[in-house]
């Protein structure tokens, strides 16, 4: 694959993050979820930030049309924010919204167009049913050629794994160890959706079958308890409910500044150096159907304008909408070789104290996945990493300098990859 | 000439409606394309001609479906009856995403990747809704 050592026009450098709490809220529209992460951006900023001072609006959103009736969500967004009549652009693009928000910040600043600019992204999902997320959601598939197969979008994940494990003899159980591990991660995370393990998940419903004098489960341990059809469902087979991204309300978002004025910001900013962009025909097309050309690309793209490669990065925030997409990520931005995610997975390699720890935010799987304000979630997660600010879930024994995150969206027609520095 | 129709999506559907499941073929790198499409991805040239495919081939990637699209619960199917939908590989090279019928999609476990198939025309709605669908069914 022929890649184009690119580079910035100029450096650019988060200087704040904030990340609403991940659930499922009645009470709050997404005005009001970008409000809470907007409120703890500005107490992230060490030296603080005069939001009269930011340039620009970056926001991803992908249903809102679906979900609130309401599109052109930006300029809404801004209006609440008090940045009237300044430019604030919505950026759609399925799950990596605001994945391709934090790039196109990045690009408007390193063009000299802008210094100080807000990236971020809001879904507020569930206003609609289980069926209506799973027709909203479908929408990012192929709509003349996918969908009237029936395909949803866990089902086309779900025919990803089937092809995964053809090829490499994945098992369902290597799809549950991915959600094991995200939990184990999310439970540590306060803003988690599902801030708890699976263990703890499973020992409750022992607890209240205990206490309801109902027959007692006999699960020894979780694997059990994620291959009983009755505690997870089948979704779209092999997926079942615990290999699924949640429903998710939340918001996230980052302030981004030139290089030359980051340190007037902080002492610690956290440096961009590479991003990359890639896309991809629907799965059907796809000469190789275990992995996702996006995400290779937009990886190689980022790889090269770091000056980096997959050995050096230490932490990752990778997409896992699905178990299986978790495993075909961490090969497709270099970290395993083909159908080495199965081996990385049974060896623990990507738990927190692994050698390569992914998700260290609960992922999507455990922390919630409100598809436009996932990307600059991730980013906020490395952000905390690197900055040593992550409480409880801090990676042990790594002082983080170099990470990565890597945001898929719809069923890998589009991806963002993003590499961190902290000098 | 198979057809002289335009390489939309339309025409596609109106063949699959006369039983055919048809390709573009680039007249100048004799790549295949399925769905058929108006301009080569492969040399990016617009010279294209019709081809009709044998509509056998195999299963590449699938899934059973228990919680299913709109339009496919009010066919029936749902958490207790779901069904399978796939990507198959024909003979001919192309793979298409299907609606894969007379399979157990309750017993997951006992479809392969690699089975054969045969291509199959489902048709739903009613007069000017009436469409036929592109399904495949095992040999």
């Amino acid at each position: 694959m022929y890649v184009k050592k690119r580079r910035l026009g100029r450096g650019v450098a988060i200087v704040g993050a904030g990340v609403s709490k991940f659930g499922s809220f009645s009470d709050k529209t997404s005005r009001d979820l970008f409000i809470e992460a907007f409120n703890e951006l500005k107490q992230s900023v060490d030296r603080g930030i005069d939001p009269k001072d930011i340039e620009a609006l970056y926001l991803g959103n992908h249903i809102g049309e679906y979900c609130e009736g309401q599109s052109l969500m930006a300029p809404i967004i801004a209006g609440y924010l008090g940045m009237i009549p300044k430019p604030a652009t919505r950026v759609e693009n399925a799950c990596v919204s605001s994945g391709v928000a934090l790039r196109e910040g990045i690009i408007a600043i390193a063009s000299g167009l802008y210094d100080i600019v807000l990236v971020g992204g809001v879904e507020k999902m569930t206003t609609l049913s289980t069926e209506g997320v799973t027709d909203a959601l479908g929408s990012a598939l192929d709509a003349l050629y996918e969908t009237p197969a029936g395909f949803t979008f866990p089902g086309i994940y779900a025919a990803m794994a089937t092809t995964y494990m053809d090829k490499y003899g994945a098992k369902e159980e290597h799809f549950m160890k991915v959600a094991i591990k995200n939990h184990n991660n999310g439970a540590l995370n306060p803003k988690a959706q599902f801030n708890t393990t699976i263990k703890d998940i499973m020992n409750g419903r022992i607890a209240k079958a205990k206490q309801k004098g109902q027959p007692i489960p006999t699960w020894v341990d979780e694997i059990e308890f994620l291959k009983d059809p009755k505690a997870n469902p089948v979704v779209a087979w092999p997926m079942k409910l615990f290999d699924c991204s949640p429903i998710t309300d939340g918001a996230s978002c980052l302030l981004l500044v030139a290089e030359e004025v980051a340190k007037s910001f902080t002492d610690t900013p956290v440096y961009v150096i590479g991003t990359g962009q890639g896309s991809d025909y629907p799965l059907y097309e796809r000469e190789d159907m275990t992995t996702i050309l996006a995400a290779k690309f937009a990886a190689q793209e980022a790889y090269a304008m770091a000056g980096v490669k997959p050995e050096d990065i230490q932490i990752a925030e990778v997409h896992d909408c699905f178990t299986i997409a978790e495993l075909v990520g961490i090969e497709d931005i270099g970290f395993f070789p083909s159908g080495g995610a199965i081996k990385a997975i049974e060896e623990g390699l990507t738990a927190r104290d692994g050698a390569k720890p992914i998700n260290t935010s609960g992922g999507l799987k455990s922390k919630g996945h409100p598809v436009g304000a996932t990307g600059t979630a991730q980013a906020a997660e490395i952000w905390l990493q690197m900055r040593g600010q992550a409480g409880a879930r801090q990676v042990p024994g790594k002082d983080i300098s170099l990470a990565l995150t890597h945001n898929v969206g719809g069923s890998g027609p589009t991806c963002a990859i993003h590499i961190y520095e902290r000098r | 000439m198979v057809s002289q129709k335009e390489f939309t999506d339309a025409a596609f559907n109106q063949l699959l409606g006369e039983g055919k499941l048809m390709a573009s073929r680039c007249k100048k790198c004799g790549a295949l394309h399925l769905p058929p499409k108006p301009i080569c991805v492969n040399c990016q040239e617009g010279n294209m001609e019709w081809t009709i495919l044998k509509g056998k081939g195999k299963l590449a990637a699938f899934t059973t479906i228990a919680v299913g699209l709109p339009r496919m619960i009010q066919e029936g199917y749902g958490r207790d009856n779901p069904y399978c939908s796939g990507i198959v590989e024909l003979e001919e090279g192309p793979r298409i995403s299907a609606r894969i019928l007379d399979v157990d999609a309750r017993n997951p476990q006992k479809l392969k990747v690699g089975m054969p198939l045969v291509v199959d025309f489902l048709e739903r709605g009613e007069g000017e809704n009436k469409r036929t669908l592109l399904a495949f069914k095992p040999v």
